[in-house]
Parts: C-alpha cells; sequence; structure tokens
C-alpha cells in the first residue's frame, strides 16, 4: 500500500488543528507578555520555515534575508505614515512591493554560485541599510517610530490592537508552514526534491532548475517581507540597524534551521522552540550564550547535518508532514 | 624462482550499494607483466583502484611486498611502490608537462627514473616541457601519464586502458615503448580493450567477467577460442 | 588636485582591501571554500596583536613575527580539524560552520575584550608623509600597507607558480583523487592552504588595527570587502584581486568625498554593477 499519511500525521494535524483554535483564543486566555512572546515565536517559525525552503530546498543558502525583513519594515511605517493606510491591508502591499524588488536583486544576485551567492545576498542587505540611513523622511540613521494615531486607526483600545498584532502573527506563522508544506507537495516540490537530490539528474529530467530557484527566491522575499512588516508592528518602531540586523534575521534563523533540521519541514519549528526555551534559560549569558548557539550549529552540522528532527525522523520513521510517498508492505 | 609481488585473496568490492567485484584472487610475481581483459563494466579498472588505494569499500585481502595494504589510502600505498596511470590520462591542466612529470615523483622513491630518463625515453616531452599539459596531443597526453607514473620509481605498475581515444598509429608507438617502460624489471598489470595485444606483451593474463575471474594463466597454454569463449562468458 | 589626492589615497586603502581579499581567493582557488568568518579572523589577528603589544612593548608592525606564525599553526590546526570535516559536494555545510564559527569569535571576543574600539599604536609612521604633488601628500602608512599587500600578492603568486606547495595546491584543486596517486593528501594540502590564508590574515589584521580603530564587530564589514574586491578583480586571479580592492578602495574615496554617508555604499554599488555587467568579473582566470 502506498499512502502520504502517517499515523503520525494524522494525529499531528488533529493537534494542530486543536493548537490553532487554542492559539487564536490566546488574546482572551493569556496576559500581554504571552502574546507577545507568542508573536515573536511566529516571526522566527516563519522567517524559519522561509529560510529553509530557500536553503534545504534549493539550495540558496542566504545571509541577507534581513535585506527583506528590514524593507517590509520600512514599507509598513512609510504606508501607514504617508498614505493613512491601515497597518494590515499595508502588509499585504509590504509583501509585494518586495516581491517587484526581488526581481531585479534576484537577477543579479543569481549571478554568483554557491557560497558566493550567500555573502553577495548579504552585500545586497547592507545596500538596504546603508540606502535606509540615508532617508530623512524616514528618521535616516536612527529610524523613527510609528505615531501612536496610526495605531489607534487600528484599533480603538489597546486589547484588539495586541490581539490584531498577533493575530496576524499567527496568520504568518502558520501561513508560511502552509506554503512550505503546500509547495512541497506540489509539483514544484517534486522539483525541488529533485534540484536538491541531483542537479544533473534534474536539469536532464527537463526541469528548468534556474527559474524553480528563482520563483522560489522572489516568493521568499515576499513573504520575508510581510512577516518584516509585522515585525515593525510589533516593535513599533523601524530603524537601520534593527530593520536590517544580520544577527537577529538570519543568524538566529539559521541556528534554528540547523539546529531543529534543514530540510526537513519539521526542523524549523523544533528548531524555534529550542531557541526560545534556550534564550529563557540562557540569555542572560549574553556573549557566552550566542558563542553557546554557534558551538550547538557547528557540532550540529558535524555530527548530525540534517539536525534533530532529522535525527528523530531517521531513529523512528516518523514523518509529521507527509510530502513523500511511503510504501507500507503487508503480510 | 622469483618471488610474489602483489597477491590479491579473495577481493570483494562496492561502488556504493552495488557490489563490482565477487572474490578475486590471483597473485603476481617479481618482474611479470599481467594483462587484464574483459568487456566493459567487468570490473577491471576497479580492480586496479582497489590495489592502488583509491576505493575503500572492499574486503578480502591485498599483500604487497608481504605486506597486507587492504585498507591503506592511495597517497600512502604510491610510496609503498605501486603507481597508477589512470584511464583517460587524468593530467592536471593546471600544470605544465614538466610539472605534471615532477608531481609523479612527490614521493620520492629512489630508482631509474628521472626527469632526463623520462625525456631520453620521450624526447618530445623536453621540447614541450613548459607547455600547459592539455595543449598537448592525445599520445603525447599518454606519454605523460606514463613518465608521471614512472617518476615514482615504482615496483609495480598498473597501466589503465593506455589506448583509450588514440589514433591506432599512436597506440602502436606507445606499445613499441613498452618494453622500454617496463624494461628494468618493472612488474606491470595492464589492461587493454585490444585483446591480442594485451595478450602480446604480457606473460600472464586474467579475463575478467562481471566482477569474477573467468580464466587466467599464460596466454600461450589457452587457445583462441577458449580466450574468447572466456571473455564473453560464453 | 582634490580630486587626484582622493583617488591616490583610495589607491592605496586598496591594498588593504586586497589584503582583506588575498586569502579569501587562495582559499576557494584551492579547495572552493568561502569562509564567512575570514573578517572575523582579521579581525581577531588584530586583538592578537594588540595583546603582543601590550605584552611586549614591540612596535605593532613587528609584533607580526609574533602573530603571523600563531596564525598560521592555528590555520592549520582550524582545518585539520574542523574545515577539512565539512568538504564535500554539498555547499551547506562549510558554509554554516564558519558561519558558527564568525559568530563564536564576534562573542568571543566581546567576552573577553568588551565592546570597546581599540587601535594598534604604530608611533610616527601614521602620521609621517612626503608630498607627492602640491597638496598631495603621501602617508608613510598607507604606502607601505601598500607595497606590502602588493608584495603578499607577487608572494602568493610566486608560490603558487614556482615551488612544490604551490603545484600541490594546484593538482589538488584540479583534481583531488589523481593527486591522491601523487602522494598529495588533500587533506594536509588544504590544511597547508589554510595556513597560508591565515598568515595574510594577520598581516590584514595589523594594518588594520594600525589604520583605524577596530572592536569585535567589524569582521563582516571586512570579509564583504574582502568579497567584493575577489568578484571585482575575476575569481582565480590574484593580481585582478589586487585591481578589484583598489576599485574598490577609490570607489569608496570618491563617494566619501560626495557625501561622508556614502562611503561603503559607493563601494557596494560599484560591486554590484560589475556583477551587472561583467559577473565574472573584470579580470577572470583564462580557462586554459
Amino acid at each position: 500500500m502506498i499512502t502520504r499519511s502517517t499515523p503520525a500525521s494524522r494525529i499531528a494535524a488533529v493537534m494542530a488543528v486543536l493548537l490553532f483554535v487554542a492559539l487564536l483564543a490566546a488574546p482572551w486566555w493569556g496576559a500581554t507578555s504571552t502574546l507577545r512572546l507568542l508573536g515573536e515565536f511566529m516571526v522566527y517559525l516563519a522567517l524559519a520555515s522561509l529560510w529553509n525552503l530557500l536553503a534545504g530546498y534549493t539550495g540558496l543558502v542566504s545571509v541577507g534575508q534581513q535585506a527583506f525583513v528590514g524593507l517590509g519594515g520600512y514599507i509598513l511605517v512609510a504606508l501607514a505614515m504617508f498614505m493613512d493606510l491601515h497597518p494590515l491591508i499595508a502588509v499585504p502591499i509590504a509583501g509585494f512591493v518586495a516581491v517587484l524588488i526581488a526581481l531585479p536583486v534576484g537577477k543579479l544576485v543569481f549571478r554568483l554560485q554557491g557560497a558566493y551567492f550567500a555573502i553577495g545576498t548579504w552585500v545586497v542587505a547592507e545596500v538596504f541599510r546603508l540606502v535606509a540611513a540615508q532617508v530623512t523622511i524616514m528618521g535616516g540613521g536612527s529610524g523613527i517610530s510609528l505615531p501612536a494615531t496610526v495605531l489607534k486607526t487600528m484599533a480603538e483600545t489597546k486589547f484588539w490592537r495586541e490581539a490584531m498584532i498577533y493575530w496576524l502573527a499567527l496568520a504568518l506563522g502558520f501561513g508560511a508552514l502552509a506554503l512550505v508544506y503546500g509547495l512541497l507537495r506540489s509539483r514544484i516540490g517534486l522539483a525541488l526534491t529533485a534540484i536538491r537530490d541531483s542537479e544533473i539528474a534534474s536539469s536532464s529530467l527537463g526541469i528548468k532548475i534556474e527559474r524553480v530557484k528563482y520563483a522560489v527566491y522572489v516568493a521568499v522575499a515576499g513573504m520575508t517581507a510581510m512577516v518584516g512588516s509585522l515585525i515593525s508592528l510589533q516593535k513599533i518602531r523601524v530603524s537601520p540597524d534593527a530593520a536590517f540586523s544580520v544577527n537577529d534575521w538570519t543568524a538566529f534563523v539559521i541556528f534554528i534551521v540547523v539546529i531543529g533540521g534543514i530540510g526537513t519541514i519539521e526542523g524549523p519549528i523544533i528548531g524555534t522552540i529550542i531557541y526560545f526555551l534556550l534564550r529563557e534559560f540562557l540569555a542572560d549569558l549574553g556573549s557566552i550564550y550566542l558563542m553557546i548557539l554557534g558551538v550547538l550549529a557547528i557540532i550540529i552540522m558535524l555530527v548530525a547535518p540534517k539536525g534533530i528532527w532529522g535525527f528523530i525522523a531517521r531513529r523512528w520513521n516518523v514523518s509529521l508532514f507527509p510530502t513523500g510517498y511511503r510504501v507500507h508492505i503487508k503480510d | 624462482m622469483s618471488e610474489v609481488l602483489l597477491s590479491v585473496e579473495n577481493l570483494e568490492a562496492w561502488y556504493g550499494d552495488a557490489k563490482v567485484l565477487h572474490g578475486l584472487s590471483f597473485q603476481l610475481k617479481q618482474g611479470e607483466v599481467l594483462a587484464l581483459i574483459g568487456s566493459n563494466g567487468a570490473g577491471k579498472s576497479t580492480l586496479l583502484k582497489c590495489i592502488c588505494g583509491l576505493l575503500q569499500k572492499k574486503t578480502g585481502r591485498v599483500s604487497f611486498k608481504n605486506e597486507v595494504i587492504t585498507s591503506f589510502v592511495a597517497n600512502d600505498i604510491v610510496a609503498k611502490g605501486i603507481a597508477l596511470v589512470p584511464e583517460g590520462r587524468k593530467l592536471f591542466p593546471s600544470l605544465s608537462v614538466e610539472e605534471n612529470l615532477i608531481l609523479g615523483g612527490n614521493v620520492g622513491r629512489k630508482g631509474p627514473w628521472s626527469l632526463s630518463a623520462i625525456y631520453n625515453l620521450f624526447p618530445i616531452l623536453k621540447e614541450k616541457r613548459n607547455a600547459p599539459s592539455t595543449s598537448l596531443s592525445g599520445g603525447q597526453q599518454q606519454m605523460v601519464a606514463i613518465g608521471r607514473g614512472l617518476m615514482s620509481n615504482p615496483d609495480l605498475i598498473l597501466l589503465d586502458e593506455l589506448s583509450l581515444g588514440l589514433a591506432p598509429i599512436v597506440i602502436k608507438d606507445i606499445y613499441d615503448m613498452l618494453p622500454k617502460i617496463i624494461g628494468n624489471g618493472l612488474t606491470a598489470i595492464l589492461v587493454e580493450q585490444d585483446v591480442t595485444r594485451a595478450l602480446a606483451s604480457s606473460q600472464q593474463f586474467l579475463c575478467i567477467q562481471e566482477g569474477r575471474i573467468s580464466l587466467g594463466g599464460a596466454p600461450k597454454a589457452f587457445t583462441k577460442d577458449q580466450i574468447s569463449a572466456a571473455y564473453f562468458g560464453m | 588636485m582634490i580630486w587626484v589626492n582622493i583617488i591616490i589615497q583610495g589607491i592605496l586603502v586598496g591594498g588593504l582591501y586586497a589584503l582583506f581579499a588575498a586569502g579569501l581567493s587562495l582559499i576557494f582557488g584551492v579547495m572552493r571554500l568561502v569562509n564567512i568568518a575570514h573578517g572575523d579572523f582579521i579581525v581577531a589577528a588584530a586583538f592578537l596583536a594588540w595583546v603582543v603589544v601590550q605584552a611586549t612593548g614591540l612596535n605593532p608592525l613587528f609584533s607580526l613575527i609574533v602573530v603571523v606564525p600563531l596564525a598560521m599553526a592555528f590555520g592549520y590546526a582550524l582545518q585539520k580539524w574542523i574545515l577539512n570535516r565539512t568538504l564535500g559536494k554539498d555547499i551547506l555545510p562549510p558554509l554554516l560552520v564558519t558561519f558558527g564559527l564568525s559568530i563564536i569569535l564576534q562573542n568571543g571576543l566581546l567576552a573577553v575584550f568588551t565592546a570597546d574600539s581599540r587601535k594598534l599604536n604604530a608611533g610616527v609612521v601614521e602620521t609621517a608623509s612626503f608630498p607627492l604633488l602640491p597638496d598631495v601628500a603621501i602617508g608613510y602608512l598607507p604606502l607601505l600597507q601598500f607595497i606590502v599587500a602588493v608584495a603578499v600578492i607577487w608572494g602568493l603568486q610566486y608560490l603558487f607558480y614556482n615551488t612544490a606547495l604551490g603545484r600541490a595546491f594546484r593538482a589538488t584543486s584540479d583534481d583531488s583523487e589523481t593527486a591522491l596517486l601523487m602522494g598529495l593528501d588533500q587533506r594536509k594540502v588544504y590544511a597547508w592552504a589554510m595556513a597560508l590564508c591565515m598568515g595574510v590574515v594577520a598581516i590584514a589584521g595589523v594594518f588594520l588595527g594600525v589604520r583605524s580603530n577596530f572592536d569585535p564587530f567589524m569582521g563582516p564589514g571586512r570579509l564583504i570587502f574582502g568579497f567584493e574586491a575577489v568578484i571585482i578583480g575575476g575569481l582565480g586571479n590574484l593580481w585582478g584581486t589586487l585591481i578589484g580592492g583598489v576599485i574598490l578602495g577609490v570607489s569608496q574615496a570618491i563617494g566619501a568625498q560626495i557625501n561622508p554617508g556614502w562611503q561603503v555604499l559607493a563601494g557596494h554599488l560599484v560591486f554590484l554593477l560589475v556583477l551587472a555587467i561583467r559577473p565574472k568579473g573584470l579580470f577572470p582566470r583564462i580557462e586554459g
């Protein structure tokens, strides 16, 4: 018998629905601090899933995704301040504008291969940051805060404002997961797996590798910018150094994916949970904590390149988000 | 009686999960030339790769000069005195002719072969010593590859498909040189598609078919029909 | 005349960028590895020199006698024990491991040396200069830095094409399996390449520290400058890398003259421009 679903995946689906309902109701059962923590969790879950799609499935190792995080943040603030747009409407527009910008940027960085692609994307992010610092109307190097009036347009009471920002985070977190999962189950997913497993084989299969990669890069950029615009709502301000931070929006994200399991859908989820746990207990150590993260990532890369989830999946042959088909042999 | 130089016992080898050699055993005495014949994909090149240490996934036992070298890596085996002239020549394109030859002598074994000895053997290489190795003709490149192998002053040289991709006249030239190449009592294993030529150049032969030895011994001990039956597996 | 001065100073700074880049270029040429922590190693070398200067009272330029061998030994060990384990067809492991190293180095330096910026004091050579033209003065330090960059690149070029080690580098880079048949263990060859790279990194670090203030977080910026010089000049061409560094230095100098905020930006934009019109760089290696 050949199936996609497994007992584990069916249980996971039921759990996911229950979890989603519980999370949806969080504004009524959680304190503001809980909402914010969950919101931040969703931000990292989304960024990690998107980076994983890029690096783990298409082999496009970008160290410059902060370019689109910051871009999204700046676009939202600009739209809200100068065009009086409702921030929630500004989010998809930010994604759309980022797609338009990613089209030519992608053409440029795709001229670099492998590791040079990585540094090329970093240069682009630096260019974005330096340009943002030159835009005086957006506060130049020190950045700008969202005026209270803009926040008022979202909702009159603090409860509903916090709830809306939180629901947006929830939507983007689950949305990114759904996007990756849906994409990998589609024909494009098959193509991506083929790319990952063998470029030569898939090129002879007639898959337009470069076009698939390019499309994924652009789509991920748009979605990343939407997450970035959410971040600017959560922080109620943007500044070049924070919005385009390589540490916050790329380094931590890479650690999450590497520790959780690169090239697996479950990896970013596990990685985000571990990241928040580590941060909860170790963040007081400051730079030592970051060194621990670095050492952990190196050890995982050398010892178990598919991360914690890869280890679990191989050990017990489980899959929460099955994308491939499995063969069951009945006696 | 001359001494046994190389002894292979029950050698099995894999490419990934595919088993390509199924228990080969044979011995090679000092100064002998052994021809390996067999159709494409029979396992001849694989056997050479096992002997020189390029293929690690193997079981059984390979001994050279009474030392078990089965688990040795290629860079140690060449220092022990086994040189491979690889199929397709595999010259280093970034290196000149002379640099390719010098690199062949990298392990620093003493013996009759030196840069000037190679140039005496192949005078054309001296003329082209500073040319990029890949700018030479196929036959000249093969000379570089042979010279590079000899430069390590091996006790055993493995010659893989010397005639691959060369014009018949060039092949003849190279084989005419063979006595000079393996003249000084050098032991050799020769892989060659051209069975007649291979048998004419050797004292012993092994016919390999689907990873097993189907026939072996002195060429004169068998009729042409017996050998071709072993070759084609009839 | 002001522009002549700006361009000349830019060229001299370009020498430093070429020093940042030379090690990257070497490592990529030999083993196709891109070390994300390259810039952090440059900064770490500057801190190491600072420690040596504090301990011995040596002039920083003479501290190289200690710093270069230490850096080389470290590079050999790093390659042998860690980076060799990441090499293969998949580009992710080396990239992510060196990325992890970058974070470890930055935060390690922060933990030990705090975020305060420091400087290596080389004495009078720092401020002394001679007039080349009216209004154009050449500082001895920038000149020395440029000469050292040219010497390092010449030295690497010589080593690459005229020594046994260079032959081993080229052969291993061409075909590591056939190189094994010559008795060349690629892991050792790579370790030597990294040792050499770190030697150059040490020189770059000391000049960085003498020229300007440095702090634990300067590494990524130096990596990017070096990387841009490599790509502008063309992969696999060391002299091209020097010219790439000079172009970057001049672009930054011109940008800074127009608007101080545009210094680094101008360099990035020239890099992107080269990428757009000559993706293989201005002086790509001619394939044999």
